[in-house]
């Protein structure tokens, strides 16, 4: 048996060397206590707590300063936080935490089960966006004694499993929460939590300094005294900060990637690729079935056949990303199924299946015009929409590329299904009833929501399937049913799935142990150490 | 006493002027496709119906545009500038805490651009037609067109990435605690790169300027009449002439300083600099209508007060506009 750690990490130092003349591997393997980082976080965070916001920049803050229940190891399995175990009932209709002993908060406060049952009840599943639904089926919140937290369920609910970190399923302290108007609360901008660090203080349109906390209970951790987290909104500011060794860590794919190749190549800079198996993001096409062309599955399959995945991995995104064959990442291993229907690049079959959709090329040598939406997040969206639109010229489809802000993006396609392809990237998530059924589940539907089904795709068939995945305790059952979920929405096509990406991480080399497990990007840094 | 009066007249001048701002930016951000829930829902990544609704209840988005209005109209009466929603703090709170990194970057930078502008068109003008004049005019040609952004990363690429003589942004270096003299040698450090990029093109502008009215001003008949009477070049170049020749550039200088709050998106952008501009800039890319009304409100307050204070610095440069 390999360790999938150990093979994972070997395979990608030999990557990285294979190019390299010379690769100093500095053999300093115990963890330094000391040091301040200086992070670069971008955008600004609107606030500090994930519970609250769950946009990214919050999160990669907020994991420093909050704890969750678990973390997750590199097969997505549970790694002990606030908790130390957990016991699902056989029925499935209930689940048992058992919380970690001794844990305060940042202002002396003892930590209780208290804290998770208002965590729950009041936050996650009335405030956030996804919690909602992952938590939707807990009936009560038991608390036997101040270190056991029972969850009694509707129904099975596996998937609460699956989001259970410091990110996804924050604790708040009840104490400072429980009665106020939780949104409004001023101490989200100066948190309280029982993380590794603590919050010092926040210069608005400059940084966020953390500092270590000394009674964190997972003793002699974290290395670090403190983490600068500077907000730099310019690209190239970004890199030269890296470049010049300012700012030693930077996640979230900080740098365009045309400047990935540069950076790389210096001596003291490290690109790295772990820690978002957990987020597993996917850029896909979405198409407007409510448009008569693309109302009919021939010509969503003639587009498929007629856009080269590798292209867009390889050229488009520099080969921060890889072809993707089914709408669940292949990342996501416990669910992922290689084994669906393929549409392999092939410009002759995409024509003779437009051909027998019944539109013929007219004089110009176009059959009909379409409209692209891209999702405004910088040039690489831009550049995947280009290449769509030379690809699907190509077999006669005329494409108009549009560009907006966000908030025009989201209306357009969200609010109001004025589209007719869009594309956008998503968080697929360690399990697809968080991340992925929400664009193929006829319930999403939801005009006006960003992030929803926006296709108009309704299938009963795929209705029947997801809905049973979410009934089903039993882990094999779900498996079967996520695996039968890829294979419809391979065959109708409603959402194209174009590459599994590949965020990164820039980081000194200095800065050791930055990719602990699947969940990096939106965990803390209490691993982290700076060499001297 | 008169300069008393003037400002209450400018006063209640100011009055429908202000409200036409706050109306029409307040319309213009209602066109805007997407709201500050379309927002927060984009960047957390998900949403729900019920979450879409709850929020614009809770921001008041579900309320008719012109209630909405009246709403914002009669909080400013009451002093309030709102809240932001998605900060979480009051707009003034937000806008002062910006302001002294903005003045910081836009007083000397105008200083510096006014003050060099006018001595380099002076000179160009007094030597006009020779080999100094040209270099100056093609000097200030290239300053003139060059991209903002685009000087500004070199300036970063050249002193910060190269050479490492100056800081690559920000306002002060977070990971010292520095008091003191040193805390301001530090914010020194940080301003010499913003503050030269953005005067850069600020003054060629000058430049150019003062070079045509202090061309126009050496011709005039006065000037002979100084000459005559015998007074010393400077004199007559700097005070009689020069003096005159300020008026256009004053005028600009004023006109400019109007978009001092809010006017350096692209310096503070490239330079990390934590000033009003790039509040506004995200104020209105996340739909944030609050935070923008304010921001715009306290610009054109200042636009207001800086033409008046030109308007008295006109009577000191040609007591004939005092007279008038």
């Amino acid at each position: 048996m390999s360790h999938p750690i150990l093979s994972r990490r070997l395979l990608l130092a030999g990557m990285g060397m294979a190019g390299m003349s010379v690769a100093p591997a500095r053999a300093q393997s115990t963890p330094r206590r000391g040091g301040t980082l200086t992070a670069i976080v971008q955008p600004e965070p609107p606030t500090l707590v994930s519970a609250l916001n769950a946009g990214a920049p919050t999160g990669v803050v907020s994991t420093n300063i909050f704890d969750g229940l678990f973390s997750y190891d590199w097969d997505m399995g549970l790694k002990p936080a606030l908790a130390t175990r957990w016991e699902v009932a056989t029925d499935g209709l209930a689940i048992t935490f058992h919380l970690r002993p001794n844990v305060r908060w940042h202002d002396g406060q003892a930590f209780t089960a208290e804290d998770v049952k208002f965590s729950l009840e009041e936050v996650w599943r009335k405030i956030h966006p996804r919690g909602r639904a992952t938590f939707a089926n807990v009936e009560a919140v038991e608390t036997p004694d101040p270190l056991t937290v029972v969850l009694r369920l509707k129904q099975p609910s596996p998937v609460i499993l699956g989001a259970l970190n410091a990110y996804e399923s924050q604790i708040l302290p009840k104490h400072l929460y429980a009665g106020s108007d939780a949104l409004a609360n001023p101490l989200n901008l100066k948190p309280i939590g029982t993380g590794p660090f603590r919050f010092k203080e926040w210069v608005r349109g400059e940084h966020i300094i953390l500092e270590r906390n000394p009674d964190y209970w997972d003793e002699g951790k974290p290395y670090l005294d403190r983490i600068v987290f500077r907000v730099v909104p310019d690209a190239t500011a970004r890199a030269a900060l890296l470049e010049t060794g300012q700012a030693q860590y930077a996640p979230y794919s900080p740098v365009p990637l045309t400047d990935v190749a540069r950076l790389r190549a210096l001596p003291g800079i490290a690109i790295e690729t772990r820690g978002y198996e957990w987020i597993s993001p996917w850029l896909f096409l979405e198409f407007n079935l409510r448009k008569p062309e693309l109302g009919d599955v021939r010509v969503r399959r003639a587009i498929a056949h007629a856009i080269n995945r590798d292209v867009i991995a390889k050229t488009v995104w520099h080969g921060f990303g890889k072809a993707a064959v089914s709408t669940i990442p292949s990342t996501v291993t416990r669910f992922h199924n290689a084994n669906v229907p393929q549409y392999p690049f092939d410009v002759r079959k995409a024509e003779a299946l437009l051909d027998e959709a019944g539109h013929k090329r007219g004089a110009d040598g176009m059959r009909f015009a379409i409209s692209h939406d891209f999702l405004p997040y910088g040039d690489d969206y831009r550049r995947t929409g280009e290449y769509v639109r030379q690809a699907l010229r190509r077999v006669g489809i005329d494409l108009t590329l549009r560009s907006q802000d966000t908030p025009s993006y989201l209306r357009r396609v969200f609010g109001e299904y004025e589209f007719d392809m869009s594309s956008s990237w998503a968080s697929s998530f360690s399990d697809p009833q968080i991340g992925v059924q929400r664009f193929y589940w006829s319930k999403t539907i939801n005009k006006g929501t960003p992030w929803t089904n926006a296709s108009g795709y309704a299938s009963p068939a795929m209705d029947q399937v997801i809905e049973a995945a979410q009934r089903s305790a039993d882990p094999a059952e779900r498996t079967r049913l996520f695996n039968e979920m890829q294979r419809l929405a391979a065959e109708d096509l409603p959402c194209l799935p174009l590459i599994e990406l590949n965020f990164f991480t820039v980081h000194s080399k200095k800065l050791h142990d930055v990719a602990m497990g699947p969940d990096a990007v939106y965990a803390s840094l209490k691993h982290a150490w700076l060499e001297g | 006493m008169a300069v008393l009066r003037q400002a209450g007249k400018r006063l209640v001048q100011a009055v429908p002027v202000l409200f036409g701002v706050v109306a029409v930016n307040f319309l213009l951000m209602q066109a805007a496709p997407g709201d500050l829930a379309d927002v927060l829902a984009g960047e957390q990544g998900a949403a729900t119906p019920e979450m879409m609704a709850e929020l614009r209840a809770r921001f008041g988005l579900d309320q008719p545009v012109w209630v909405q209005f009246a709403h914002y109209l009669g909080n400013l009466l009451t002093g309030d500038f709102g809240y932001s929603h998605r900060l979480g703090l009051p707009v003034l709170t937000l806008i002062l805490e910006r302001l002294p990194a903005t003045l910081l970057l836009m007083l000397p930078a105008v200083f510096l651009a006014a003050g060099s502008g006018m001595v380099l068109g002076g000179w160009a003008a007094r030597r006009a037609g020779t080999w100094l004049d040209g270099l100056i005019s093609v000097g200030v040609l290239i300053a003139y067109a060059t991209p903002l952004f685009w000087a500004g990363l070199m300036a970063i690429v050249v002193f910060a990435v190269q050479l490492q003589w100056l800081p690559v942004g920000g306002m002060r270096d977070p990971s010292a605690a520095y008091t003191g003299l040193a805390m301001a040698g530090d914010v020194a450090r940080h301003m010499v790169l913003p503050v030269c990029s953005l005067a850069l093109f600020y003054a060629a502008l000058y430049a150019r300027l003062m070079r045509a009215s202090m061309l126009s001003a050496l011709q005039q008949d006065y000037i002979r009449t100084a000459r005559a009477k015998g007074l010393s070049p400077f004199q007559v170049e700097a005070v009689h002439a020069g003096r005159n020749a300020l008026l256009p550039v004053l005028t600009m200088v004023g006109l400019q300083a109007g978009s001092l709050i809010g006017g350096a998106v692209l310096v503070e952008t490239v330079f990390s600099w934590p000033g009003l501009g790039r509040l506004a800039f995200d104020a209105i890319l996340r739909r944030d209508l609050n935070l923008l009304l304010g921001i715009v409100l306290v610009s054109s307050m200042t636009v207001i007060l800086v033409n008046f204070v030109v308007d008295l610095l006109y009577g000191l440069a040609d007591p004939r506009v005092r007279a008038a």
